[in-house]
C-alpha cells in the first residue's frame, strides 16, 4: 500500500511533516540529480533513434559515406525496397518464429524447474541453482562456441552419444535453428526459474496447504493458484524473454557463421548488420532497424496496458 | 525447508530430487565439457572418440591462447570496458533513482514511463547509428565506444530496479538526518549511498553481463584497430568455422567465463532477493 501512495504521490507529500529543506520544495535538486542520466539517454539512445529513422529515409551506403556522392532524400524508398523483397519476408517471418519457440520454451521449461525447486530439499536444490547460475552467467559468444563443440560433427560428444555418426547439425535450416534454440534455452531459463521460484516462495503457505488439502494436483494448483498469484512475474519474466529473443544477435551470428548457408538461419538483427556493415547499405539496414524497433514498441504498449490492467501505477 | 514436503508423498518426493539433481547436470554439462576441452592435450580433443575425462591434463591450450593475438591485452581492454560502465552506471542510476522516488516533481511519472519504454528499445539495431556517431566524435576504435553506449543502455533498467531499494529506506531517516543539521549531499553520499549498496550490486550484475559479453558492438565498432578488442572478438580468432582450434577456443572461454561466474557467486544471494523486490515492486 504505501509502495503505491509513494509511486502515485499521494499519501507522502502531504502527510509527511514539513520539515527541514523540504519545506521550500525540490527546487532543481532532482533534476540535477537527473542530469548525468539523461544526458547521456538523450545522446545515445534518443538521438541515435532519430538519426536510425532519418537514415532510413536517405540513400546512404559505401558512396555516401566517403564522400564520393552527395547524400540523397529517398522517402520511404528503402521500405519499398524491403517489403517487396522476397528475403526480408522470410527472415520476418523466420525471426516471430524462432524467437516465438524460444520464448514457449524457456518459460516451459523455466516454470518447471521453479515447481521443481519448492519439492525437493536443500541440497538437490542447490545443485540445480548453482548450476542454473553458472548457464546464467555464461557469456553469449562462449555459451555459443561450447554448444557448437558440443555438437561438432567429427569430436563431439552428441553424435557419439546418439551414434549419429559424422551428421553435421549446424547444416540444416532447422537443425541449425533448433540447435541455438537449445543453447538460447540453457542461457536463459534461469533468469525464468530464479524469478518464478522467488515469487512462489512469497506465496503464503497456507493457501498451498488448503489446496492440497483440498485434493488439488499439482498440476490443478499450479494452473487455479499459483499462476494466476504469479500473473504480474509471469507477465515480467514473458515480455523480457520476448524482448531477448526478438533480438538476439550473437548466438546465431557465431553458431550458424553469420547467418547460415545461404541465409538460410538469418534472423532480423543479423539481416541488419550484414545489410549494413557487410554490403554497406547503411539505408537499408536502418529501415529494417526501424521495422524492429516498432515491432518491439508495440510489445512494449502490451505490457504497459497488461501492467495498468493489473491496477499497478506509476 | 521445501516448501510443499509434507504434503508431497515420499516416493514423488525421491523422484522430485532425483530428477532435480539430474537436471542439475544436464545444465551443467556444457560448462564440465568447456572447463574439460581447456585442460586436454590437443591429442585428446580431436579424437572420434571423445572421453568424459582426461589422463593427463595440460596447460597447452592456455599458453597458445595467451601467446597468441595479444589476448592478454584483450582481458585487460575487457575489464576496463567493465569496470568503468558499472561504476558509472551505478553512480549515475543511483543520483537518478533518488531523484525519482524522493522528490515530487512535474514530469517524474511522465519520466518514469520514459525509462520503462527505454528499457524495451532493441539497442542493437541502433548500431548503425552509433557507428557514425562515434565515427563523428572520434571514438571509433577505442575502449571509449564501447563504454559510453553501455553506460547508457544499462541506466534504464538500472534505475528502475534501484528505485526500490531507494524508497526502501525510511523517510524519517532523512528527516532525521536533516534535523541533524546534515546538508543533501551529506545524506545523499554517507546515509543513503552506504543503504542502497546492496541494491547496487544487484543491478550491476545486468552491466557488467551486457558489458562483458556485448559482441555486436564490440564487433561493429572496433574495426581497424585490433590492440582495443575485447574479449569476445578475441575468442573468434580461435573459432574459425571451417577448422576450429577447440583446444584453444574452449580455454579462451574458460578465461572468459570465469570472471562472471566469480561475480555471480559474489552477488548470488542479492540478485536473488533484488529480482523478486524489483519484481513484485
Amino acid at each position: 500500500m504505501t509502495t503505491h501512495d509513494a509511486l502515485t504521490g499521494r499519501g507522502t507529500a502531504t502527510e509527511a511533516p514539513p520539515a527541514g529543506p523540504r519545506r521550500r520544495g525540490p527546487g532543481w535538486t532532482p533534476w540535477l540529480y537527473l542530469a548525468p542520466a539523461l544526458v547521456l539517454l538523450g545522446g545515445l539512445l534518443v538521438y541515435p533513434i532519430y538519426q536510425l529513422g532519418l537514415m532510413s529515409l536517405l540513400e546512404y551506403t559505401q558512396a555516401q559515406v566517403s564522400g564520393g556522392e552527395p547524400t540523397t532524400f529517398q522517402g520511404l524508398g528503402n521500405y519499398t525496397m524491403l517489403f517487396t523483397d522476397e528475403q526480408f519476408w522470410q527472415v520476418l517471418l523466420a525471426t516471430v518464429v524462432f524467437a516465438a519457440a524460444c520464448v514457449v520454451s524457456t518459460l516451459a521449461v523455466g516454470c518447471a524447474l521453479a515447481v521443481l525447486l519448492t519439492r525437493v530439499r536443500a541440497v538437490p536444490r542447490l545443485a540445480l541453482m548453482l548450476a542454473a547460475l553458472g548457464a546464467w552467467a555464461t557469456p553469449a559468444v562462449t555459451g555459443s562456441t561450447v554448444w557448437l563443440m558440443l555438437f561438432d560433427p567429427d569430436f563431439g560428444p552428441v553424435n557419439r552419444v546418439l551414434g549419429t555418426g559424422d551428421h553435421s547439425w549446424t547444416y540444416g535450416r532447422f537443425s541449425a535453428f533448433a540447435l541455438v534454440l537449445l543453447e538460447v534455452v540453457w542461457c536463459s531459463f534461469p533468469f525464468v526459474m530464479v524469478t518464478v521460484y522467488a515469487g512462489i516462495r512469497a506465496v503464503p503457505s497456507e493457501v498451498l496447504e488448503a489446496a492440497s488439502l483440498d485434493g488439488a494436483s499439482q498440476w490443478r494448483i499450479w494452473r487455479s493458484v499459483l499462476a494466476p498469484m504469479l500473473r504480474p512475474i509471469l507477465v515480467v519474466v514473458t515480455i523480457q524473454s520476448v524482448i531477448w529473443d526478438f533480438k538476439l544477435f550473437t548466438q546465431i551470428y557465431v553458431m550458424t557463421n553469420g547467418g547460415g548457408i545461404a541465409g538460410q538461419n538469418l534472423v532480423l538483427n543479423v539481416y541488419a548488420y550484414q545489410k549494413a556493415f557487410a554490403s554497406s547499405q547503411y539505408s537499408l539496414g536502418s529501415a529494417i532497424g526501424v521495422v524492429m524497433l516498432v515491432i518491439l514498441m508495440a510489445v512494449t504498449l502490451v505490457y504497459l496496458r497488461l501492467l495498468r490492467r493489473q491496477g499497478e501505477e506509476l | 525447508m521445501s516448501l510443499m514436503g509434507g504434503f508431497v508423498r515420499r516416493p514423488w518426493r525421491l523422484a522430485a530430487e532425483v530428477s532435480a539433481l539430474l537436471i542439475a547436470a544436464v545444465v551443467a554439462f556444457p560448462l564440465y565439457w568447456m572447463v574439460l576441452n581447456a585442460f586436454k592435450p590437443a591429442g585428446e580433443i580431436e579424437s572420434t572418440e571423445p572421453r568424459p575425462w582426461t589422463s593427463e591434463p595440460s596447460l597447452d591450450s592456455f599458453r597458445r591462447v595467451f601467446g597468441q593475438q595479444e589476448f592478454g591485452r584483450y582481458f585487460v581492454n575487457s575489464i576496463v570496458v567493465v569496470c568503468s560502465v558499472v561504476l558509472a552506471s551505478a553512480l549515475i542510476a543511483f543520483l537518478a533513482a533518488t531523484a525519482v522516488t524522493r522528490f515530487r516533481f512535474r514530469f517524474r511519472t511522465t519520466l518514469l514511463i520514459m525509462f520503462l519504454v527505454a528499457q524495451m528499445v532493441p539497442v542493437e539495431a541502433l548500431t548503425i547509428p552509433l557507428f557514425f556517431q562515434m565515427r563523428d566524435l572520434g571514438q571509433l576504435n577505442t575502449l571509449g565506444s564501447l563504454i559510453l553506449p553501455h553506460i547508457a543502455f544499462s541506466l534504464p533498467f538500472a534505475i528502475w530496479m534501484l528505485r526500490g531499494f531507494v524508497k526502501a529506506v525510511p523517510e524519517a531517516l532523512e528527516e532525521a538526518a536533516y534535523i541533524d543539521g546534515a546538508s543533501r549531499a551529506r545524506f545523499l553520499w554517507q546515509i543513503l549511498f552506504p543503504l542502497v549498496l546492496p541494491g547496487l550490486a544487484a543491478t550491476s550484475v545486468f552491466s557488467f553481463i551486457s558489458a562483458w559479453n556485448d559482441f555486436l558492438f564490440a564487433k561493429s565498432f572496433i574495426i581497424s584497430d585490433t590492440s582495443q578488442s575485447t574479449l569476445p572478438m578475441a575468442l573468434l580468432v580461435f573459432y574459425k568455422p571451417d577448422e576450429p582450434d577447440w583446444g584453444g577456443v574452449m580455454a579462451a572461454s574458460t578465461v572468459m567465463t570465469i570472471p562472471v561466474l566469480i561475480f555471480f557467486v559474489l552477488v548470488q544471494r542479492r540478485l536473488v532477493s533484488g529480482l523478486g523486490g524489483a519484481v513484485k515492486d
